[in-house]
């Protein structure tokens, strides 16, 4: 009885990863082959990389990559640096209104930036910094996630070795990236993936605040590129949603265990 | 000394409170402010307009539709989406061969941007030759526009949205599963307990924090994610798949009536306060489980 129950399960928890793996494995399929086959499987249909190439040649790829890259590191950088000094304040430091600071931070968690399109988007054209890097980056350089997640590790550091790096003479800046830096280098790791991949795939803001190709990053450039109006064939959007995935994908089939476990350390806190 | 500590303190903080302030909480202060003018024409300063923002909402079946679909779009996605998450994670979590591969195939979905997927998903729920009605075909059911009927568009919008879920959700069940103590389980098993019966008893209510946390990360994902509706229906057919955040941006990038957009912002933002207001409520028993 438990073993047929067993094989059940185990049939059932297959069909559910096939499933949820299907709509992947048909954008390769209707990507390597010819038109015509996008709908027909057979087995032996012939392969070709013709349609990557006109992806390729339809839209600046390289240049929506580039700009991925410079925003996810951009917004990576900073908040690395804001989150660190807020989560250590937050943590190991005594001051009035502490508690009251650290409700206000985690606000964010609820109030988020997606949310505010319409007044950030008046904000960053007073600024004048539409269709810019900084632009699509500044709204989350401060990470409510980030900072909570930060402090919790910190907490968690021995206060003794604090104290004792005091005595040796360190400063305050000193003890945060000798001591706590270096002892919550999981949680970066953690953190750093996560927001690496929301930020990869993050659209509203981004189409909002970009106009031209030279900001617009991944996402949106995929959007104008599969929209139908650009009347693009199926086999070529495949194409270049593949392109467009393919970096942060083999990245993550590569690391997928410090993926998965990284996302699992995020959640645990 | 000790006021030398404040101020390094403040000093530390302040770099992220400046970004917080400017792009979070001062907007929201600018959004309830702009919600009580008439939007500004040309030069001339924006009028005030009382509460006539909120008068025309109340009068505009749209705002009311979105709502209500974006209620139902909760609805449907998210005690779905948990419960998939839940057996993933037994599943994945338990002796079953080709676990990694599973847990990979279950995970991708999360790593991949909604737009890319919902391109996929677009040819999927194409009429004439998408893959959804050549099956339908094969067992001899006629096909069903999925994206262009008002009734069908905003399920096909939720079946995705479960699809691209589920994976991340069982991620922080895992997390938690693989937390619990062996003990209990061993004693469990000591009295003879049936799997079904560990499972509801022990496993179901020791991950009830995780369950927690995940329901709210899910309701507030069903009220702030709708880059799918940009390439799959654009709120249509005639607004029955349209959710609040994208009539926001509908009103105020496409219609150019940002006084508008203010007050559907207001709206949305009371509804994620009124959920942040209960989050507050679980984290701190969330602490009590520490």
């Amino acid at each position: 009885m438990t073993r047929i129950t067993h094989l059940l399960s185990t049939a059932a928890a297959w069909c559910l990863g096939l499933l949820w793996i299907l709509p992947l494995l048909y954008a390769f399929w209707a990507a390597l082959h010819p038109g015509e086959y996008a709908t027909r499987f057979e087995l032996l249909a012939p392969l070709t990389m013709d349609n990557f190439r006109t992806a390729w040649q339809q839209a600046p790829f390289m240049r929506y990559m580039l700009n991925t890259l410079i925003i996810t590191g951009l917004i990576l950088l900073f908040q690395l640096i804001l989150c660190t000094l807020a989560g250590y304040a937050l943590a190991r430091m005594a001051f009035r209104g502490r508690g009251l600071v650290f409700a206000l931070v985690l606000l964010q968690l609820m109030v988020m930036p997606e949310i505010l399109i319409v007044e950030n988007y008046q904000t960053l054209s007073g600024l004048k910094l539409v269709d810019t890097h900084l632009g699509v980056a500044l709204p989350y350089m401060a990470s409510a996630f980030g900072i909570f997640l930060l402090r919790q590790t910190f907490l968690t550091v021995p206060q003794e070795l604090e104290d004792a790096a005091r005595l040796e003479g360190c400063s305050r800046l000193g003890i945060l990236w000798k001591v706590y830096v270096p002892l919550a280098k999981p949680t970066y790791l953690a953190y750093g993936l996560v927001s690496v991949s929301h930020h990869w795939n993050n659209f509203l803001w981004p189409l909002v605040v970009t106009n031209t190709a030279d900001s617009r990053p991944l996402t949106v450039g995929m959007a104008i590129f599969g929209a139908p109006e650009s009347g693009v064939q199926w086999p070529i959007i495949c194409a270049g949603t593949l392109i467009a995935v393919g970096p942060l994908l083999a990245l993550f089939l590569v690391f997928q265990r410090q993926f998965v476990q990284s996302f699992m350390h995020a959640g645990l806190k | 000394m000790n006021r030398l500590n404040q101020l390094y303190a403040w000093l530390m903080l302040l770099p992220a409170l400046l970004m917080l302030l400017a792009f979070t909480y001062l907007p929201t202060v600018t959004t309830l402010w702009h919600s009580v003018f008439y939007p500004a024409r040309g030069s001339q300063p924006a009028q005030f307009a009382g509460l006539d923002n909120y008068r025309m909402l109340i009068d505009d079946p749209v705002f009311w539709q979105a709502l209500s679909n974006n209620l139902w779009y909760a609805l449907g996605t998210v005690p779905l989406s948990i419960a998939l998450a839940l057996a993933m994670a037994l599943w994945v979590n338990g002796r079953i061969g080709g676990r990694t591969a599973l847990r990979l195939a279950y995970f991708t979905p999360t790593m991949l941007p909604m737009i890319a997927v919902a391109n996929i998903w677009l040819f999927f729920y194409t009429p004439e030759i998408g893959l959804f009605n050549r099956l339908l075909e094969c067992v001899g059911l006629p096909g069903i526009n999925w994206l262009g009927d008002p009734d069908w568009a905003l399920p096909s919008l939720m079946l995705m949205t479960v699809w691209k879920e589920a994976g991340f959700f069982m991620i922080f069940y895992l997390a938690a599963l693989q937390a619990l103590s062996r003990d209990l389980y061993q004693a469990a098993a000591l009295e003879g307990a049936s799997a079904l019966y560990t499972f509801r008893r022990l496993t179901l209510p020791l991950l009830m924090p995780t369950t927690l946390f995940v329901l709210v990360n899910a309701v507030l994902n069903a009220f702030k994610l709708v880059d799918h509706l940009f390439i799959l229906t654009k709120g249509g057919p005639n607004n029955a798949s349209n959710l609040l955040l994208y009539y926001i941006y509908e009103n105020a990038f496409s219609f150019f009536d940002s006084s508008y957009a203010a007050t559907l912002t207001v709206i949305l933002l009371a509804l994620l306060v009124t959920l942040a207001l209960l989050q507050f409520r679980l984290i701190e028993r969330r602490i009590h489980y520490r």
